[in-house]
């Protein structure tokens, strides 16, 4: 079992606030030291917002947990400064194989596009993640940063008071009270706060039970998704085996409703199955178990006065198409930047209403496909494993059946449209970076579009005549001149049939709109909307 | 656009209406069931176009007798 486990990486630590006369407040408190709550105090002390993170606990989370990370996140991580160590340690993986009984059905190539810096997927443990973006922060605090990672310290009391939020927080030395101007809920799919402040909500409870084990070996298996329906491992049921670093592979299998949770999870009865499914040859260790069930559901709204909630705290999903983790992170991506210009005042509070249109608008995508996964997977009905079977006993001698086959949708970023934030969009332009969507990576130069991407509004000129500096309001803008001819995929992903175009990128790296040529009067009418001014 | 062909369209009804009684010839229900929605995947992955599959679910469904 990896050590990381049992190493402190944020130990507790007396705060000078702990010895204040009166509660101290800070501009944001972050509750939730996981991927997302730690993505997004990142994100906001790069901004030189002063971020303190409350965790209850000091260790990297325990078990391998969210494993699989989409481009759109590596590249949200990149400008976190954690995607190298995140994509040299994962798996990149690209080849899928279905099964179906005994069969193969078919097998799938996610075929990445050319000219993109970040595969499709990587595959990694999350304590890595955890680890790297611990290390991140710590680097930040060093190098000067306000940002505050305080271990062993628990949230037990919120309050929301109109203009701040104060809290109650239990230490191994004590308790202490803090108050902050805004507060982010990063705490888990059970949020504490959440249910401290009656929000706690109920959601369809999918029944059935998954087996989760992390096995090592040093097998032969290719890094590939292997998906079984109908498994003779595992009648009637579904598997799943999925490479992670390390030697380390992650097993999936559907166990039914009825059945005795703690007697499954025992190795007496976990090893045999498995053993039943990777061969009776093949040597392996099991590293860790765990018996989970799922939830589909959001909270109505994300954002409470000044409390706001993200990832598992706001909205769950099942873990097929793995949306858990990546929307979580990309939901600090949408928030941060927002939160940063309402606190330095170039954006009116409301602002933060946006991030709920927009991320309740993605969790609802994530619930839908997660939920037709589930739906495909498991089959609710007769008439549904039917269609089920039908679709997988067509598969193997007709493609047309292949895309209706779902064993996971994988995370995709949502494209915010309508936004309020967005502005105008321009004719013949390419769907895929219209008002709303994440920018599309491509090479330039030797280098990638995403890294010359700055995390403020940027103003890209492509083939257009776009001025060296643009500043609206006080509001910096910098501006990137770009040209087809140097780099030609920029046609494809940003001109379509235009000549030439203007971009407007908001800091989370949406475009907020796009006009055939540059326009300074449109241009600075178009930050005023994506400030929700 | 085009819409559900509900007019008669198929030449040799008679000889169809065998042919589809056929194909489910000494089969159980259950793999009856299963060559339905097969045939159902397949024709409505020769139509293709999501309007007129929406028309024939809505015609199908406005079919369903009342429980009797």
């Amino acid at each position: 079992m990896n050590k990381v486990f049992e190493r402190a990486l944020y130990p507790y630590r007396r705060s000078a606030d702990q010895d204040a006369a009166a509660p101290v407040r800070h501009p944001v408190i972050v509750v939730g030291a996981g991927p997302v709550g730690l993505a997004a105090a990142i994100d906001l002390a790069q901004r030189d917002v002063p971020v303190v993170v409350l965790d209850d606990n000091d260790k990297v989370s325990f078990g391998s947990r969210a494993i699989c990370f989409a481009k759109r996140t590596l590249e949200i991580l990149d400008r976190l400064g954690c995607g190298d160590a995140a994509v040299e340690t994962g798996v990149t993986w690209n080849l899928g194989k279905v099964f179906f009984g005994e069969r193969r059905v078919f097998e799938f190539n996610l075929l990445p596009e050319d000219g993109h810096k970040r595969p499709a997927f990587i595959n990694l443990q999350q304590y890595y993640l955890e680890q790297f973006m611990v290390e991140r922060a710590h680097e930040l605090t060093a190098a000067g940063k306000p940002l505050e990672l305080r271990g062993r310290n628990r949230v037990t009391q919120v309050t929301p008071c109109g203009d701040h939020v104060a809290l109650d927080i239990e230490t191994p030395e004590g308790s202490y009270a803090l108050e902050a101007d805004w507060l982010v809920a990063c705490d888990g799919a059970g949020s504490p706060i959440r249910a401290m402040m009656g929000l706690d909500f109920v959601g369809k409870v999918f029944e059935d039970n998954f087996l989760i084990a992390d096995v090592k070996m040093q097998a032969d298996f290719p890094a590939e998704r292997w998906f079984w329906f109908d498994p003779p491992f595992n009648r009637g049921q579904s598997a799943l085996l999925h490479k992670q670093p390390d030697d380390v592979w992650r097993i999936d299998l559907q166990l039914g409703w009825d059945i005795d949770r703690e007697r499954e999870k025992q190795p007496e009865r976990v090893i045999p199955r498995i053993r039943e499914m990777l061969g009776a040859d093949v040597e392996f260790e099991l590293d860790w178990v765990s018996i989970y069930t799922f939830q589909c559901r959001r909270m109505d709204r994300f954002r409470h006065g000044r409390v706001i909630f993200a990832g598992d705290a706001a909205h769950q999903v099942s873990p097929f198409g793995a949306r858990g983790a990546n929307s979580g992170v990309q939901d600090t991506d949408n928030l941060c930047w927002k939160l940063a210009a309402v606190l330095n005042g170039s954006a009116p509070a409301r602002l933060i209403d946006s991030y709920d249109a927009e991320r309740v608008q993605a969790a609802d995508e994530n619930i839908l496909n997660s939920t037709r996964s589930t739906e495909f997977i498991t089959p609710k009905s007769e008439i549904s494993r039917i269609f089920r079977d039908a679709v997988l006993d067509l598969a193997e001698a007709h493609p047309f059946a292949r895309p209706l086959v779902n064993s996971g949708r994988l995370s995709m970023p949502c494209a915010h449209d309508p936004s309020p934030l967005s502005g105008p969009d321009a004719p013949g332009m390419p769907a895929r970076t219209r008002p709303g969507a994440p920018a599309v990576d491509a090479p330039l130069g030797n280098g990638w579009l995403m890294d010359a991407l700055d995390g403020g509004f940027q103003l890209l000129g492509i083939d257009a005549d776009i001025p060296q500096d643009v500043a609206h309001d006080g509001v910096a803008v910098s501006t990137l001149r770009l040209s087809t001819a140097d780099n030609p995929a920029l046609r494809e992903r940003y001109l379509g049939e235009a000549e030439s175009a203007g971009y407007l990128l908001r800091p989370d790296q949406h475009v907020a709109a796009r006009w055939h040529n540059h326009d300074a009067q449109a241009v600075g009418a178009a930050i005023d909307r994506a400030l929700g001014k | 656009m085009s819409s559900l062909e509900t007019a008669p369209n198929i030449a040799g009804p008679d000889d169809f209406y065998a042919e589809l009684l056929a194909a489910h010839e000494g089969l159980s229900k259950a793999e009856s069931d299963a060559l339905n929605a097969r045939l159902v995947l397949l024709l409505a992955n020769h139509v293709g176009d999501r309007e007129v599959l929406c028309a024939a679910l809505a015609a199908a469904r406005a079919a369903t007798p009342p429980p009797r």
